[in-house]
């Protein structure tokens, strides 16, 4: 399975995400607190330098979703079809995170099978221990309905 | 021709060459050698000898540089290059940045080429070392892995949203069909389409299938732009840059543009701003469009970035053949990357001067006005051409 390619800006996501955390970047000037997504070195609001990393509730609600087939790299060809969906936070619904949904947060990309997810249908947030068989890579965010 | 300010551009250059190299999954021609093939075609279409060249423009994910282009085709000495980034938005950029070299005297006679072997050569997906600009973190290890996974995700909500259906992506798939089966050098030339084999092909990415996917083409285009002046000299009937524009608009971000405040209003509305404040004519009255179609939802999102429908109209614009031939808007005459060759939207100019010069294969009768478009979904570009 591929694992992110951290950068600088987004080094802080994924040690939140290792610890279980959904956390989105917002920034720290007083009196601005956007929210930006995907991280980057200043506000485009106030175009201040400072930012911190807020906690989210990590609920949300189904944006759009795909149903990936062949031809793909052979980890992803091996559990195709399989959903990705996009989600948007239910703090801040511009805020959108590629994921998938799950049944588990370790279930297999194609635990969810594409009839069952829809456009608009409540989210939470769950971490699975890992990515690959080694189970010590990175922990991606992964998705599970609210009422399954 | 050439006024000031923000009207410097329209018509003060045309193009007088168009080039091309046959188009096939497979062709036993390097990249460079395609490239060559094609700038000479284009140079020989013009009456222009390659020393005469000057200036040259391409756009990114092109492997022949300029130097060895400049080189091997035996050019002058050259006082003006241009890279445009961003892969498939940048192919109408080329004739944009050519025309204003020409426009404002830093050049003479302008090359804009592609040549691609993506019919048989690697495809970045395919190589899991290949990591693709910033965003990947965010998306690829969840298994977005292509264009078409992209794409696709933008489709579904558009079609949730607008109650768009797939009928209307069929209408696109069989217009750009039924014009490459006009077209004897298109890749489906032979090849008609149905609903039927639409309905029932394979998912490449639901609910993209197979036919929502551009062609993997071998193959190589070029065109000549001249000023105004130097074009009333040459071979062909000259085809006028009215208007150009590039696009890349506030907090995009690529074509996983999910980010952005309002995902589905991608660059064209940006380009298209521009493109139409300096032109004399509106969407109304143009005769003949070449729109980028690496895939077919591509289409309805750019005719409501261009103006030719309302938002969330795109949809059914397409009905009633309104994008075939003697429709509202006749589209992709050659076929287009669906249907004649995917060769990163090249094609699609080259097209545009044919219609103009009243040459193409699927002629609209008197056509005077064209749209030419680069790549939706990312940083793009767009022209318009007149006779
Ligand atoms: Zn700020």
């Amino acid at each position: 399975m591929l694992t992110p390619v951290v950068d600088d800006d987004g080094a802080p996501f994924w040690e939140y995400a290792a610890r279980g955390e959904l956390r989105v970047q917002a920034c720290a000037e007083p009196g601005c607190g956007e929210l930006r997504f995907p991280p980057r070195p200043c506000c485009p609001h106030c175009h201040s330098f400072d930012s911190e990393w807020r906690r989210m509730s990590g609920r949300g609600r189904i944006w759009s979703y795909v149903i990936p087939h062949p031809p793909l790299l052979p980890d992803y060809a091996a559990q195709a079809p399989y959903n990705v969906v996009v989600v948007e936070l239910a703090e801040a619904r511009r805020i959108r995170l590629v994921g998938n949904l799950v049944s588990g947060p370790d279930a297999p990309l194609n635990s969810v099978a594409g009839e069952r997810i829809r456009i608009g249908a409540r989210v939470q947030v769950v971490f699975g221990t890992g990515v690959g068989d080694g189970r010590d890579g990175p922990r991606l965010p992964r998705w599970v309905l609210e009422r399954p | 021709m050439a006024g000031t300010g923000a009207a410097g551009l329209k018509d003060a250059t045309a193009v007088v060459g168009i080039g091309q190299t046959p188009f096939a999954k497979q062709l036993p021609d390097s990249e460079k050698t395609l490239a060559c093939r094609a700038i000479l075609a284009a140079l020989d279409d013009a009456g222009i000898s390659p020393a005469e060249v000057d200036a040259l423009a391409s756009y990114t994910m092109e492997e022949t540089d300029e130097v060895e282009v400049a080189k091997a085709v035996g050019f002058g000495d050259l006082s003006f290059f241009s890279k445009v980034g961003f892969g498939g938005g940048g192919s109408c950029a080329t004739v944009a940045h050519l025309a204003s070299a020409v426009a404002t005297g830093q050049a003479t006679v302008g090359v804009a080429w592609r040549s691609r072997k993506r019919g048989s050569g690697p495809r970045p997906w395919k190589n899991t070392a290949v990591q693709l600009p910033t965003p990947a973190q965010w998306t690829r290890p969840f298994g977005l892995l292509r264009p078409a996974d992209e794409i696709a995700m933008l489709t579904r909500r558009y079609l949730h949203e607008y109650g768009a259906t797939r009928d209307h992506l069929f209408n696109v798939a069989l217009a750009c069909r039924n014009r490459a089966n006009q077209n004897p050098a298109a890749m489906m030339y032979e090849r008609p389409l149905t609903r039927d084999m639409y309905m029932t092909s394979r998912w490449i990415s639901e609910p993209l299938c197979l036919f929502d996917n551009c062609l993997e083409t071998d193959g190589a285009l070029a065109c000549v732009i001249v000023s105004a002046e130097r074009a009333r000299d040459c071979r062909q009937r000259p085809v006028y840059v009215h208007s150009a524009a590039q696009g890349l608009p506030a907090q995009h971000h690529g074509m996983v543009n999910y980010w952005n405040d309002d995902p589905l209003t991608g660059p064209a509305w940006t380009a298209a701003r521009h493109l139409w404040k300096q032109a004399d004519f509106t969407p109304e009255d143009v005769d003949v469009a070449q729109i980028y179609d690496a895939f077919t939802p591509l289409i309805p999102l750019s005719l409501e970035g261009y103006g030719f429908c309302g938002r969330g109209e795109g949809g059914a614009f397409t009905e009633g053949g309104a994008l075939e031939i003697g429709g509202r808007l006749p589209l992709n005459t050659s076929g287009g990357g669906l249907s004649e060759a995917y060769v990163h939207g090249f094609n699609l100019i080259n097209e545009g001067v044919k219609q103009l010069r009243g040459t193409s294969t699927a002629q609209v009768p008197g056509a005077a006005t064209c749209l030419v478009t680069a790549g939706e979904g990312v940083p793009t570009s767009a022209l318009l051409l007149r006779t």
